[in-house]
């Protein structure tokens, strides 16, 4: 094992050329730059394909455009800049077209700010653009963990025909730790698309189409239930999460990404304090673990929901919960990274009402 | 092709028939582009993007392997296809509501960048698919469901020239305005369509080939007198000719 | 050892960053956990600026250091903003070229560098930010001058081996500082 410390920003990137990305179509913004900085310089050493575009707009159609024609291809932004992105993660969601895409995200709505946030979770769960289709989304809590599961994330896009993305936010993106670029093989999955139209029509003996318009309804009705038993086969075997210290938990937190290495503090401090904490992770944000929630034991009364958005998740937490337990949120925004105090008081006092309860 | 050929059957295209309008000219324009792909030899390894537009269903027709775009965004996907694929003839097809209106970054950049693609635009001074609104290319005084009183310069503008605009950037290789409203100017077209693809495949860099068009359903004439009026009313704005040449460029330095 | 967590202030274009990254560099290459996280926003030079360095033998969880074992202190707006951050009996290591010593805490390790003088002497103002590393280097004893010195020469290199042997240079001398 070799650990070499990086920026957060740059061992995606250098995990994306690993995974065996062809292509990157970018537009510069804050806190992601390092992503399009690294790979300028790293995919033209490999003779790869990187384009600075002129917009988000644009740089997610040339995105649609070279994973139509077969290649294995990156796009990373920021949470405004996702936004614009949206209309051709739709198409390419709607046309099946596999991609990754990062997304480094800060505060918002609008403008926002560039400080960490998670209040791109509804944008990243709930599709963002229109009509009925899912992303499947990491959420890693640590460079090594984003790394492994970049590394994989082309495959899994490759096997779905589906846009994977890959949400971390400014102080993942922004950080360094040592990180073992090697812990997950490098790709080596390079089947022919067979459904690419990357101009073998010759070949191929017929003329392949790339196509999301299905003017008949009852046609559109069946792609879309042709896509809903996909995104069914990804509910079934595409959960990932982490449940941390639950077997006799009372007070279990639901945190992702770097709000759940900060609750991972909190919950250390309060066992050392003799308090029974747990935590559920969870790794995908779509499809929601909701196998996480399944058999948890007797001991558990609340379910803590922290996150740096206001309840985006909690809602989720909601929908699996179907009123077992008792439910509360801790929440900050706006870019304000909690410190583990916060939710060490808030876990104490819902503890403490529980007893004297 | 001998000269007593006065008609042969499409070729590069589909079987299937043309949904088009009586007096519209896309069936002219595609079966120039057919016709130039497959006499250029590239038609089996060409990678067509379809726009938005009354021709958003031209992958239908054209017998290669074809992407259909975003609105406007056909030339940032071509750009795509054409960067992972860069030996193979690549084309978008577009009207003047996708590439004038919301698609004029994306065509200034892939000419900017110098992307070798060979643009087909289709400019009939309307938007016929949405049902006649008014277009950056709409001619002023005329009359369409978002212009009632006829298109005014107050407010809205005077109509864009796009290859005009498009000549006074660096990356753009070749671009040619033509029309196909009789035999003579069907056969200048094609000419300019054979020099776009092979300023393409020579990686010389952006071409485009600008098609006065008509549209009589959303004009409110018959389509032989919307020929004419293409004549009379749009080449004196949008005069037909070379806006820019690789090989003029080369004999200048 | 147990975990050790430092904020580096000052403002921007001293260099502050680039101290905290020469000591991440040193605890990877001592297999500890470490984690290195930068104030962020608009780029701008002669702004303030700084970044939190945890090392750990631990997994670290986060990143962001609200209460520092030890500080450095680089200029005087960083001392106001940070000092009252620093633990009880933490280490601060400060640049009193450009810091009031008056305004110090009473109840922290306090080490004085006159960082910015030092660098003159050596012959480049630039390298006051190694002064002050060597400086916080040898109060905190968690790291060897070997290993920081592994970590010049891996960044040094090319057109800014040059560079090498001033940056030595002062880092030595603010371990001597440290060492009085």
């Amino acid at each position: 094992m070799s650990r070499v410390l990086m920026k957060g920003n740059e061992a995606m990137a250098l995990a994306a050329i690993k995974g065996g990305c062809d292509a990157f179509f970018g537009y510069p913004i804050t806190p992601q730059n390092e992503i399009p900085e690294y790979l300028s310089e790293h995919m033209a050493k490999e003779d790869r394909v990187f384009v600075q575009a002129e917009s988000e707009v644009a740089a997610i159609n040339m995105v649609y455009g070279a994973g139509g024609a077969g290649a294995r291809v990156l796009t990373s932004s920021s949470s405004p800049g996702i936004a614009l992105k949206q209309e051709g993660i739709s198409y390419l969601a709607g046309s099946e077209v596999p991609c990754v895409i990062i997304n480094v995200m800060r505060g918002g709505p609008g403008l926002g700010g560039i400080q960490p946030s998670q209040a791109d979770y509804n944008q990243i769960t709930r599709g963002g653009g229109n009509g009925d289709y899912h992303l499947l989304s990491y959420a890693p809590e640590n460079l090594q963990e984003a790394v492994d599961l970049i590394k994989q994330s082309f495959d899994k896009a490759d096997a779905y025909r589906n846009p994977v993305m890959i949400a971390v936010d400014g102080l993942l993106g922004q950080m360094m730790e040592p990180v073992d670029l090697e812990r997950t093989p490098d790709s080596k999955q390079r089947e022919r698309k067979e459904w690419a139209t990357d101009g073998d029509a010759g070949r191929r003996g017929k003329a392949n189409t790339i196509v999301s318009l299905h003017l008949d309804p009852n046609k559109l009705e069946e792609h879309n239930l042709a896509l809903k038993e996909k995104y069914d086969r990804m509910v079934e075997n595409e959960q990932r999460y982490e449940r941390l210290e639950t077997e006799d938990a009372e007070l279990v937190f639901i945190a992702y990404g770097s709000t759940a290495r900060i609750a991972r503090s909190a919950v250390e401090s309060l066992r050392e304090e003799g308090y029974k904490v747990g935590m559920i992770r969870p790794i995908t944000l779509w499809p929601f673990p909701e196998n996480a929630f399944k058999k948890l034991p007797d001991t558990v009364h609340t379910l803590l929901t922290l996150e740096m958005s206001l309840g985006q998740m909690h809602q989720d937490v909601k929908i699996v919960n179907q009123g077992r337990y008792h439910l509360d949120l801790y929440a900050r925004t706006g870019g304000v990274v909690p410190e583990p105090e916060e939710f060490i008081e808030k876990a104490k006092a819902i503890l403490k009402k529980e007893d004297a309860a | 092709m001998n000269s007593d050929t006065v008609y042969r059957p499409k070729q590069g295209l589909t079987d299937r028939e043309f949904h088009y309008c009586p007096g519209c000219t896309h069936g002219i324009i595609h079966k120039l582009v057919g016709e130039v792909l497959t006499e250029q030899g590239l038609i089996g390894e060409a990678i067509g993007v379809a726009s938005v537009g009354c021709s958003v269903l031209n992958y239908v027709y054209f017998d290669c392997d074809m992407q259909q775009a975003a609105h406007g965004r056909a030339p940032a996907v071509a750009t795509g296809i054409k960067r992972v694929r860069e030996n193979h003839a690549v084309f978008t097809y577009q009207g003047d509501g996708d590439l004038a209106s919301i698609g004029l970054a994306e065509a200034v950049h892939a000419a900017h960048r110098g992307e070798n693609i060979t643009v087909i635009f289709v400019n009939n001074a309307i938007y016929g698919m949405t049902g006649g609104q008014m277009a950056p290319t709409t001619l002023i005084g005329q009359k369409t469901t978002t212009s009632p009183f006829g298109r005014e310069k107050e407010g809205t503008g005077e109509p864009l020239r796009v290859s005009e605009l498009l000549a006074t950037v660096p990356g753009a290789a070749y671009l040619e305005r033509v029309s196909v409203h009789d035999p003579k100017h069907v056969r200048k077209a094609k000419k300019a369509l054979e020099k776009a693809f092979d300023t393409q495949m020579k990686g010389k860099g952006f071409s485009l080939v600008e098609f006065i068009s008509t549209c009589p359903v959303n004009w409110g004439i018959q389509p032989r007198e919307s020929l004419d009026w293409a004549v009379e009313n749009m080449i004196p704005y949008y005069p037909l000719g070379v806006f820019k040449d690789p090989e003029k460029e080369e004999e200048d330095d | 050892m147990t975990e050790e967590k430092v904020i580096i202030a000052g403002f921007g274009g001293q260099g502050v960053m680039l101290m905290g990254q020469l000591l991440a560099q040193a605890a990877t290459h001592e297999g500890m956990h470490t984690t290195w996280f930068p104030s962020y926003g608009p780029e701008t030079r002669g702004g303030t600026a700084n970044c939190s360095v945890v090392f750990d033998n631990h997994p670290i969880n986060s990143p962001v250091v609200s209460v520092p074992d030890s500080l450095l202190i680089l200029n005087h707006p960083s001392l106001a903003k940070f000092q009252g951050k620093l633990k009880e009996g933490g280490v601060l290591v400060v640049n009193t070229s450009l810091v009031e010593e008056k305004d110090l805490r009473d109840d922290v390790r306090i080490i004085k560098v006159d960082a910015n003088q030092k660098a003159l002497e050596i012959g480049n103002l630039k390298v006051a930010n190694m002064v002050m590393l060597g400086a916080y280097v040898k109060a905190s004893g968690i790291f060897s001058r070997e290993s920081l010195l592994k970590v010049f020469k891996e960044r040094f290199t090319g057109e800014k081996q040059k560079l090498l042997e001033m940056n030595t240079r002062a880092f030595d001398a603010g371990m001597e500082l440290a060492a009085d």
